[in-house]
C-alpha cells in the first residue's frame, strides 16, 4: 500500500515542480521586458564601492612579523629546500644536487616497484627520463620538490580532517562550507597577502599550493567513510569492536580506493597550481610557462606543459597502483628482491654523486626543442585550418544562448533576479535551497559587484551544463569499459594539469578575445575530474546488482539509466559539485581571455594596488555563487532522492 | 609471467652495462669553477624581474655588468610589480629597473614607509595609448583621428561587444581610463576587457593576419613593436591636470618617464651596485634591441646582455663611472 501512495505521489508532484519553475521563468522573462536596465548596479572597470575602498585600506592589516605564521613559513623552507638540495639545486658544497639524475630515476623506479607493480615502474623510470630529454631537468625537480612537500603537507592535514568529517555530520558540515571557499576563492586574491605573511619565495607558494590542493583529499575521504554501508559498521559493532577497532578495521579498509582517488586529485591539483605558483617566484616549470608566454611562445610553453602532465602522470599511477595493491606480508622470494633492488639503487645513487654524465642530465639531446617546434607547427596549423568554422560556433553559442541568458541576469534589477532565484530554489530543494540561496544573494549585492556576478554567472551555468554532461558521458563510458578508461585517462590527466596559460594562446587564436574563450578553457579544466569521479561511481556498484540487471535481460541502457546511475548517484552528485567549483576556479583565468567580469576584476586587483580591495571582494562573489549553486544543487538532489 | 621475468633480466643487464660504461666518465667536483674577480665588495643583490619583456631586457643587462664588473651575486626574482613593492618592506627585494609611474605605491613605500628610494629615469619613454594594426592604418588611415571612430564603429562590432564597435581593454597590469574616455568623446563604443597582455597580442596579430579590424589599448616600449608596427590613434592632447579627476578624462594618456626604484637599505649600503643601478640609463631603441634578442632570437637574458654590452662598451663604462 506504501509504495503505491509513493509512486501516484511521484506522478502528480514531478510535472507540478517543473510547471512552478517554467512559469516563474515566464514569468521573469515577462518582467524583464517592462523592467530592463533599472538598478541593474552596473559599476565600471575602475570604478570601486567604498566597501573596496575600506578594503583596499585595510589590505597589510594581518600581516607582518607574527611568530606563529614566521614558524610555520620556517618549518616549510626548510622541508621544502631539503627536498631542493636533494633533488635539483647544488647543495652542500658541490656544484650538483644531492642525487643526480640516474639516482633520482632509480630511487623513483624502486619505490613505485616496492609500493606499486613493475609495470608503474617501468613507467616511471621512462616519465623521468623523457622530462630529462626535453632539456628540464632541473626545472622539474624544482617543481617535484614544492609538489612533494605540499602533497605531504595537504595528506597529513587532510585525511585526518577528512576521517573526522566522515564520523561527525556537524563537522561535515563545517567542512563542506570551508572546502567551497578554499577551493572557489580565486588564488589570486590570496596570493599577494600570502607573501606578507610568508615572505617572497618557497613557502609562500608551498602554502597557496596547500590551500588549493587540500580540499580534494578532504572531501573524497569524508564521501568514503559515508559510503561504507551501515550494515558493514553495524556488523562491526556487534562483535564488539571499539570506535578505533572500527576505524581501522572496517570504514578505513573499505574507503581505501576512493582515498586514493582523493590523493590522485589533490596531486593533479597541486601540479595545477604551478605555474600561478610561479607568480611570486616558486621555482620550477611554472617559470618557464610564464617566461615563454610573455613572448606568445607556445611551442616552450607546451614543452614546459608537457612535462608537468608527465609528473602528473607518473605521480597518479604510482599512487594508484600502491592503493590497488593488496595488504599482505611479503614472500621470502619477494624480500630478497627488494634487497637486491634496493642495493642497485644505492649503486646508481653513488654513480649519480660520482660522475658527472649520472649527476646532470646530458644537455645536448634537443628533444625539446623539437616538441617546441611541432607543437607550434600543429598550433598554427589548426588555426589556419580551423580558425573560420570556430569564430562561426562562438557566434552561434554565444548569440543563441549565452547573450539572451546574460541579458537576462544583467538587465533585470536586482531584486527581480534576488526574487526569482529564492523561488526557484524554493520550488527545487525547499527550504533547504532558498534560505542560502537568499543569504548569498544578499551578501554578493553588498559585495558592490553584482553586476560582474550576473555576467559570470551565466557563462558559469552555461560551462557548468556542458561539464556535467560530457562528465557523466564520458564517466559512464570509462566506468564501463575497461579499455576506454586506460585510453582517455591520460587526456584527462592532461586536461587537469597542463596549464591552462599554456593552451590560451591556442584558444584565443581559435576563438578570439571572449567569453566563449573562457567557456572552453573552462571545460577543458572541469571535464577530468567530473568524469573521474563518476567513473569511480559507476565502478562501486556492486557486480551482483549489474548481474542481476543483466540476467533479466536488460539492454546497456537500461542498466546505465536504471541501475548504475541511480546507485551511483552520491557519485554523480559530488561529480556535480566539482564540476562546478573547479569551473568557477577557472573564472580568474577566464577573465585573462575576455571573459571580463569577476575574473577580470580579480586580476586586476591582483595587479593593481588601488584595486585590490575590489578584487577581493570580487574573489568573494565567486565563492558566494559557488555556496549558492551548491547548495541549490544538493538540495535539488535531496528532495528528487526523497520521491524517487 | 614471462614478459615479467624477461623485463627483470633486461633490466639487470642494462645497469651492469651502465655500471661497466661508467667508470671511464668525468668526476663530479673535477672542474670547479673559481669565483669571478672581485674589486670592491659587492654582496647580493635582491633585484626583482617584472614579467615583460622589456624588464628583462633591463633586468639582463645590469644583472650582467654588476656581476662581470663589480663581481656581485645578482638574485632574479620573478614577480608581479605590486608583490616587488611589498618586497621592499620586507627586505626581500633591493632593486626594481623599470617602474610605470605608480603613484600610489609610491606614496605607501617611499613618502609613508620610508623603505624605497627613487634612484632616476632608465631614459626609457613610456606611452599608453589606442592602437591600430599597420594595415588597418594603411587602409583607412583617417582612423587614426579619434573623431572618425564614430562613424567606424560598426567595423568593430565583435560578439563581445553589444551592438557597439568594441575598443579591446585591458591588460590588468595598467591603469585605464578608457571607460570614461568613451563616455565623455560620446564614442559608440564599449570597453571589452581582453584580461591580459597574451590576449591584447594575440588579438592584433590575427587582425593583421586575417585583415580584421580591431582597434585596441597598448603601449611602449614593447617587444610585440619589432613583429608589428602598430598605429597610435591621435586622441586630445594630453594637457597637464586633464586627468585629475578620473570620471571626467577625455585626453589622452600622458608619457610616462619610467623609473627606476631601490630599496633604502641597498641605498645605503655603499654597494658599488647600488651606483650602477643609479647611472643605468639608456633608449628605447637599446630596450628593443636586448628585448628582440630574448623574444625573438631566442637568446637567454645572459647571452643577450653579453651580446649588447659588448657592441655597446662606452655605454657600460659611462655607468660604472669609468
Amino acid at each position: 500500500m506504501a509504495s503505491i501512495t509513493g509512486s501516484v505521489e511521484i506522478r502528480v508532484r514531478k510535472p507540478r515542480r517543473t510547471v512552478i519553475a517554467g512559469v516563474l521563468v515566464v514569468g521573469w522573462v515577462a518582467a524583464w521586458f517592462v523592467l530592463r536596465g533599472i538598478d541593474t548596479l552596473a559599476i565600471g572597470g575602475q570604478e570601486t564601492t567604498a566597501l573596496h575602498r575600506w578594503l583596499t585600506a585595510h589590505r597589510d592589516f594581518l600581516g607582518n612579523g607574527n611568530a606563529f605564521f614566521d614558524a610555520i613559513r620556517i618549518a616549510v623552507e626548510h622541508l621544502v629546500i631539503l627536498l631542493q638540495n636533494v633533488l635539483s639545486q647544488p647543495a652542500y658544497g658541490r656544484p650538483v644536487p644531492v642525487v643526480g639524475w640516474l639516482g633520482v630515476v632509480a630511487i623513483a623506479a624502486y619505490l613505485a616497484w616496492a609500493f606499486g607493480n613493475w609495470k608503474v615502474a617501468l613507467l616511471a623510470a621512462a616519465g623521468l627520463t623523457f622530462v630529462g630529454l626535453q632539456g628540464l631537468w632541473q626545472e622539474s625537480m624544482d617543481t617535484l620538490s614544492l609538489t612533494i612537500a605540499a602533497v605531504a603537507l595537504s595528506l597529513l592535514v587532510g585525511i585526518p580532517l577528512g576521517i573526522w568529517a566522515g564520523l561527525s555530520n556537524r563537522a561535515f558540515k563545517v567542512a563542506t562550507l570551508i572546502l567551497d571557499l578554499m577551493q572557489t576563492l580565486p588564488t589570486f586574491v590570496y596570493l599577494a597577502p600570502l607573501t606578507l605573511f610568508f615572505a617572497i619565495g618557497p613557502a609562500a607558494a608551498t602554502i597557496a599550493t596547500l590551500i588549493y590542493a587540500a580540499p580534494p583529499v578532504v572531501r573524497l575521504t569524508a564521501h568514503a567513510i559515508r559510503s561504507v554501508p551501515a550494515e558493514s559498521v553495524e556488523a562491526a559493532r556487534s562483535l564488539g569492536s571499539t570506535g578505533g577497532q572500527t576505524l581501522f578495521k572496517v570504514l578505513l579498509p573499505m574507503s581505501r580506493s576512493t582515498v586514493v582517488v582523493g590523493i590522485n586529485q589533490t596531486i593533479m591539483a597541486a601540479l595545477s597550481m604551478v605555474t600561478v605558483a610561479a607568480l611570486i617566484d616558486a621555482p620550477g616549470l611554472g617559470q618557464t610557462v610564464l617566461k615563454a608566454l610573455q613572448t606568445l611562445d607556445v611551442g616552450v610553453a607546451f614543452n614546459a606543459g608537457l612535462a608537468i602532465v608527465v609528473i602528473a602522470i607518473v605521480l597518479d599511477r604510482v599512487t594508484t597502483a600502491a592503493g590497488d595493491r593488496p595488504w599482505r606480508t611479503a614472500s621470502v622470494r619477494r624480500r630478497v628482491l627488494l634487497g637486491v633492488g634496493g642495493v642497485a639503487v644505492l649503486v646508481a645513487v653513488w654513480f649519480s654523486r660520482t660522475y658527472l654524465w649520472a649527476a646532470e642530465f646530458p644537455t645536448d639531446v634537443g628533444v625539446g626543442s623539437r616538441i617546441a617546434v611541432t607543437a607550434s607547427d600543429v598550433t598554427t596549423w589548426v588555426q589556419d585550418v580551423f580558425g573560420g568554422f570556430t569564430y562561426g560556433v562562438r557566434d552561434a553559442v554565444t548569440e543563441g544562448l549565452l547573450n539572451p541568458l546574460e541579458g537576462l541576469l544583467t538587465e533585470s534589477p536586482w531584486w527581480l533576479v534576488t526574487v526569482v532565484i529564492v523561488a526557484l530554489a524554493a520550488v527545487l530543494g525547499s527550504w533547504r535551497g532558498a534560505v542560502p540561496a537568499a543569504v548569498c544573494l544578499g551578501l554578493l549585492v553588498a559585495t558592490g559587484v553584482w553586476h560582474d556576478s550576473m555576467v559570470t554567472l551565466a557563462s558559469t551555468l552555461l560551462a557548468t551544463v556542458v561539464v556535467v554532461a560530457v562528465g557523466i558521458v564520458l564517466g559512464v563510458w570509462t566506468g564501463r569499459n575497461q579499455r576506454a578508461d586506460s585510453w582517455l585517462r591520460p587526456v584527462l590527466d592532461a586536461g587537469q594539469t597542463m596549464p591552462p596559460f599554456v593552451y590560451l594562446v591556442p584558444f584565443l587564436a581559435l576563438f578570439g578575445t571572449s567569453r566563449f574563450t573562457a567557456i572552453a578553457a573552462a571545460v577543458v579544466f572541469a571535464v577530468p575530474v567530473t568524469t573521474k569521479i563518476v567513473a569511480d561511481g559507476i565502478r562501486a556498484v556492486p557486480v551482483a546488482t549489474v548481474e542481476a540487471a543483466n540476467s533479466v535481460g536488460s539492454s546497456s541502457w537500461q542498466v546505465i539509466s536504471k541501475v548504475q546511475l541511480p546507485v551511483a548517484r552520491r557519485a554523480i552528485t559530488l561529480a556535480v559539485n566539482q564540476g562546478l567549483i573547479y569551473v568557477l576556479s577557472m573564472v580568474v583565468v577566464g577573465g585573462l581571455v575576455g571573459a571580463g567580469a569577476l575574473g577580470y576584476d580579480v586580476a586586476a586587483g591582483f595587479a593593481q594596488s588601488e584595486l585590490y580591495g575590489k578584487g577581493l571582494a570580487a574573489g568573494l562573489a565567486i565563492v558566494l555563487l559557488g555556496v549558492m549553486l551548491d547548495r541549490i544543487t544538493q538540495a535539488a538532489a535531496r528532495r528528487t532522492r526523497k520521491f524517487s | 609471467m614471462v614478459t615479467n621475468k624477461l623485463l627483470r633480466s633486461a633490466g639487470v643487464l642494462t645497469a651492469m652495462a651502465l655500471a661497466l660504461t661508467a667508470c671511464g666518465g668525468a668526476k663530479v667536483g673535477d672542474a670547479q669553477q673559481k669565483p669571478a674577480p672581485s674589486g670592491k665588495v659587492c654582496g647580493t643583490v635582491n633585484l626583482t624581474v617584472s614579467p615583460w619583456v622589456g624588464y628583462e631586457a633591463n633586468a639582463a643587462v645590469v644583472a650582467y655588468v654588476a656581476t662581470k664588473d663589480l663581481g656581485c651575486k645578482v638574485v632574479k626574482k620573478n614577480l608581479k610589480e605590486e608583490i616587488a613593492w611589498q618586497g621592499f618592506s620586507t627586505g626581500e627585494i633591493d632593486v626594481n629597473l623599470e617602474n610605470w609611474g605608480h603613484e600610489d605605491l609610491k606614496k605607501k613605500y617611499i613618502t609613508d614607509q620610508k623603505v624605497a628610494v627613487e634612484a632616476g629615469p632608465t631614459g626609457n619613454k613610456g606611452v599608453i595609448g589606442w592602437y591600430l594594426p599597420p594595415w588597418l592604418a594603411a587602409a583607412h588611415p583617417e582612423l587614426t583621428d579619434w573623431k572618425t571612430l564614430n562613424k567606424n564603429a560598426a567595423m568593430f562590432k565583435t560578439s563581445e561587444s553589444g551592438g557597439k564597435g568594441q575598443l579591446l581593454d585591458g591588460d590588468p597590469s595598467f591603469v585605464t581610463n578608457d571607460e570614461a574616455l568613451v563616455k565623455n568623446l560620446k564614442l559608440d563604443y564599449k570597453v571589452v576587457y581582453a584580461g591580459s597582455e597574451t590576449a591584447l597580442i594575440q588579438a592584433f596579430r590575427d587582425a593583421e593576419k586575417n585583415k580584421k579590424p580591431v582597434i585596441g589599448y597598448f603601449y611602449e616600449p614593447q617587444w610585440f613593436f619589432n613583429e608589428l608596427k602598430l598605429v597610435k590613434v591621435n586622441l586630445p592632447p594630453y594637457k597637464a591636470g586633464c586627468d585629475a579627476v578620473p570620471e571626467k578624462v577625455a585626453c589622452d594618456y600622458p608619457a610616462y618617464a619610467l623609473d627606476k626604484i631601490v630599496s633604502k637599505k641597498f641605498a645605503d649600503s655603499g654597494s658599488p651596485a647600488y651606483d650602477l643601478v643609479k647611472n643605468f640609463s639608456w633608449t628605447n631603441d637599446d630596450q628593443n634591441q636586448v628585448a628582440k634578442y630574448i623574444a625573438e632570437d631566442k637568446l637567454s637574458p645572459d647571452a643577450a646582455a653579453q651580446k649588447w654590452v659588448e657592441a655597446n662598451r662606452s655605454k657600460v663604462d659611462a655607468w660604472l663611472g669609468k
